[in-house]
């Protein structure tokens, strides 16, 4: 026992020079982001400002809430191609619930269990029926779609006063500001990183990832673990509507097109592997905080035509995979 | 000794497993007592896997009985087997790589703070299981940032927390090297000391005589018997797994003449310490015109590996090749073919015949792969080629346009041969040719293998049957435990002594 504290001290030494590989890429994007902010405040003016900043998390909430569940899928090795659609499904039984005059708390639940409920059907497809989550989410995405122009064929906006009330709270603190829908997606953020990190279904996540087979006969309840996946992801989409629901004030049927490729982009500029087993939840908020970033820096710049941005996040997300890959190849 | 009058801890009775038209166990009585290292014995297919899966749940049986301390079960999967302390610890290492070696542990049985993992308490439980493997490794480092063998270990040590009174260990060794192994059996020593009844699957024999007290041996899903190590000769128990007894064996026929080879031959192919980590040890092995080589050994042995790195089928790590003398490296079965050497897998469906398209196409498609697609064979070429070994291998149906499928193993097989023999080969790799086939046409082809040979080709020809490999081989070379062990000549050899040969490790 005498040797333990000059060992514990040895440890604690080594902290630092030895990071985990697990977190280099993570670390990457971290890297990226900061070198963005210095980059954006040197060359233009009050970019660096607290209202910049805030801006940056009030216009990308929904995509964070997005980006986070679709981690969950991810991790475990498939993928969600609904999210968008259920998100713009979410925003417009927000809009044509309250237009009907239901009250907000009964209105709410129902936008997000919508969510809740499609991706639960994933979940089912996928494990149950051996659906190709590629196939099986791809058909959710023209059903979500389809079903909002079956809703509401126009945009629908939203006048009810509690929601309103609702979306304008800010609270501001020495110009930073925080809607309401940030301190949501901040919570979201916060409950799924003890989710992955604190819980069993959390740790079996990354066992499915990293092997279905094995996580399987080491007795893991793979079966609960891969559904529940789909149904975070689609919890998550629904909650996303909602936020971008707040945020514009109005429910319409094409809200989203594509946005589920900016979560994928998102989590995968993040540093979470589309094979699964590897990635963490924060990665995913630093993923939307590049991408918004570039937005932002992009705006600017002024002169630049905006469709620079998917330029540049389809450079930066092969940057990232082409990293991974070199890490992984280097692991073996 | 004790052991003998202690109560099993696993009873099986009458078990049968179906994979219809299969009946891969067909009622097996199976007993494991608490506090003895069993080992389960049979060649590949011979029912092990099975009879593990039927007790931890994976297949069901289609009738028997499983009496676990006493009570009868009927497991639902790996996980209900496990809460009623029998485990596995299969092959292949089945834990998640990129979870940590205390997460890989503890997981399912992990130590819960308000609702949450407790990571501290889950590291220092961990840690405490690897001392018990004498493992000094850090329980918060990734489980993919240990060898192999370290995984292993942890595979095990996994299996033995909480209430673990069966363990079963199914091939653990085969990855790992002699200190690993002699680590390994320490364990399962101390293990069984503490009254763990241990379930142990290898096809290394030295290993199972090394370890274990009782041995149960299966064949073709069936009970041979149960022995106990201490009272079974290793070449007995070697006839047990065959299945054939010794005089059978010796009543072979020989039909192979001893063919005087010119003094100073060049080989055709000559290897020099070829070798594979994980597949085959290093060994030489020449082979001349008009020869028929015969490769010996169990299922396992690692003759088909040896095939492989012949022909360039898995890539060697270390050794050299000479083709006609000249040093070559065959990296590619490509590069083996245009050294005119050609090889057949034992995998026939999966490897070998395309089974949707038809006779001529399986035929022609070697001798067109050589050519390139840039200069197709002209179709009145390919008719006359595809006539001609229809013909001369007996191919029924007669029919160029059968679609594959519909043809029986044996005739797959004999347009498998013609495909190769259609480019020519200088050296024919045959990986169990006769499997699965009716005795007409096993003859057959044993027939066309010695013919191709007294027209100056030379052959490799590995089977399962000893017997065959016996008749048509001018030497025969017997493997072991993945390495080969002796170079016999065919035509003085006897079946004792292959036996004695393949058993030899175990045989004290």
């Amino acid at each position: 026992m005498t040797t333990t504290a000059p060992a514990r001290a040895r440890r604690a030494l080594k902290i630092p020079t030895r990071l985990d590989r697990r977190y280099l890429p993570v670390l990457g994007t971290f890297v990226v982001l900061a070198l963005m902010l210095i980059v954006g405040g040197t060359r233009y003016e009050n970019f660096l400002t607290p209202a910049v900043v805030s801006n940056l998390f009030i216009n990308n909430a929904h995509l964070i809430v997005l980006a986070v569940g679709l981690t969950f899928v991810i991790l475990t090795g498939g993928i969600d191609l609904s999210v968008g659609s259920v998100l713009a499904l979410s925003t417009v039984i927000t809009a044509a619930l309250l237009q009907a005059g239901l009250p907000v708390a009964v209105v709410l639940p129902v936008a997000v269990g919508a969510g809740t409920v499609i991706g639960l059907a994933h979940g089912v497809m996928v494990h149950y029926f051996q659906v190709q989550p590629f196939v099986a989410t791809l058909a959710g995405m023209f059903f979500a779609r389809g079903l909002c122009f079956v809703i509401a064929p126009e945009s629908i906006a939203i006048d009810n006063a509690s929601f309103v009330e609702l979306a304008g709270w800010v609270q501001i603190f020495a110009g930073w500001r925080m809607s309401s829908g940030v301190l949501i997606a901040l919570v979201v953020v916060g409950i799924a990183f003890l989710a992955l990190h604190f819980t069993r279904f959390g740790r079996t996540v990354y066992a499915i990832g990293g092997g279905e087979q094995s996580a399987l006969l080491m007795g893991l309840p793979v079966a609960r673990t891969k559904v529940l996946a789909y149904v975070v992801s689609g919890t998550c989409a629904g909650l996303g509507g909602l936020l971008f629901a707040m945020y514009s004030r109005s429910g319409y049927s094409l809200t989203g097109v594509g946005m589920e490729l900016d979560a994928i982009a998102a989590v995968v500029i993040g540093g979470t592997l589309l094979t699964g087993g590897t990635g963490f939840v924060l990665g995913s908020v630093l993923g939307v905080l590049v991408l918004g970033l570039i937005q932002t820096i992009i705006t600017f710049e002024g002169t630049l035509s905006s469709w620079w941005t998917r330029i540049v996040i389809g450079v930066l997300l092969l940057i990232f995979v082409l990293l991974q890959r070199a890490l992984s190849l280097r692991k073996t | 000794m004790t052991q003998q009058t202690a109560p099993p801890v696993v009873e099986m009775t009458g078990i049968s497993v179906e994979f219809p038209p299969v009946k891969a166990l067909d009622g097996v009585d199976f007993s494991l007592r608490p506090g003895e290292i069993h080992a389960l014995m049979g060649e590949n297919g011979a029912g092990k896997s099975t009879l593990i899966k039927a007790l931890t749940g994976i297949h069901s049986p289609t009738a028997g009985t499983i009496l676990v301390d006493g009570v009868e079960r009927r497991f639902t999967g790996p996980a209900d087997a496990r809460a009623h302390g029998v485990s596995t610890v299969y092959q292949e290492v089945n834990l998640c790589e990129n979870l940590t070696v205390a997460e890989n542990i503890m997981l399912g049985a992990e130590p819960r703070l308000l609702g949450g993992l407790h990571w501290q308490a889950m590291r220092s439980q961990a840690a405490t299981h690897l001392k018990r493997m004498g493992l000094s490794i850090d329980p918060a480092s990734s489980l993919g940032s240990h060898s192999l063998a370290v995984q292993q270990l942890v595979a095990i040590c996994r299996a033995t927390v909480g209430d673990c009174k069966v363990l079963i260990l199914d091939e653990p060794t085969s990855s790992l090297d002699t200190d690993e192994v002699a680590h390994l059996f320490k364990v399962m020593r101390a293990l069984r000391d503490e009254g763990v009844a241990i379930l142990f699957v290898s096809h290394f024999l030295d290993q199972v005589y090394e370890v274990s007290d009782r041995m149960t041996v299966l064949r073709n899903g069936g009970l041979v018997g149960e022995f106990a190590t201490a009272d079974l000769p290793a070449a007995e128990l070697v006839q047990h797994m065959i299945g054939r007894s010794m005089e059978v064996l010796e009543a072979a026929e020989e039909v192979v003449e001893h063919v005087e080879r010119p003094a100073g031959a060049t080989p055709l192919l000559q290897v020099v310490g070829l070798g594979r980590k994980g597949s085959v040890q290093p060994f030489d092995l020449d082979l001349y015109e008009g020869e028929v080589v015969g490769l010996a050994g169990l299922l396992g042995s690692g003759r088909s590996e040896l095939a492989r790195l012949l022909t360039g089928a898995d890539r060697a790590d270390v050794g050299q090749t000479r083709v006609a003398g000249q040093p070559t490296r065959l990296r590619t079965p490509r590069a083996a073919m245009r050294h005119r050497i050609a090889f057949t897998s034992e995998d026939r469906k999966g490897e070998g015949v395309v089974d949707g398209l038809t006779v001529r196409e399986n035929i022609v498609l070697a001798l067109q792969a050589e050519r390139g697609w840039m200069r197709p064979l002209p179709r009145k070429q390919v008719d006359e080629l595809v006539a001609k070994y229809i013909e001369q291998l007996g191919i029924r149906p007669a029919n160029p346009e059968a679609l594959l499928r519909n043809l029986s193993g044996g005739n797959q097989q004999k347009v498998l041969l013609a495909r190769w023999l259609s480019t020519a080969p200088q050296l024919l790799v045959l990986d169990e040719p006769t499997r699965g086939i009716d005795v007409g046409a096993k003859a057959e082809i044993q027939k066309l293998v010695a013919d191709l040979a007294a027209d100056g080709m030379s052959v490799v020809f590995i089977s399962a049957e000893l017997e065959e490999v016996l008749r048509i081989s001018h030497r025969i070379a017997v493997m072991r435990d993945r390495r080969k062990v002796a170079e016999i000549d065919g035509g003085g050899a006897t079946m004792d002594q292959v036996v004695d040969l393949i058993a030899g490790g175990g045989a004290k």
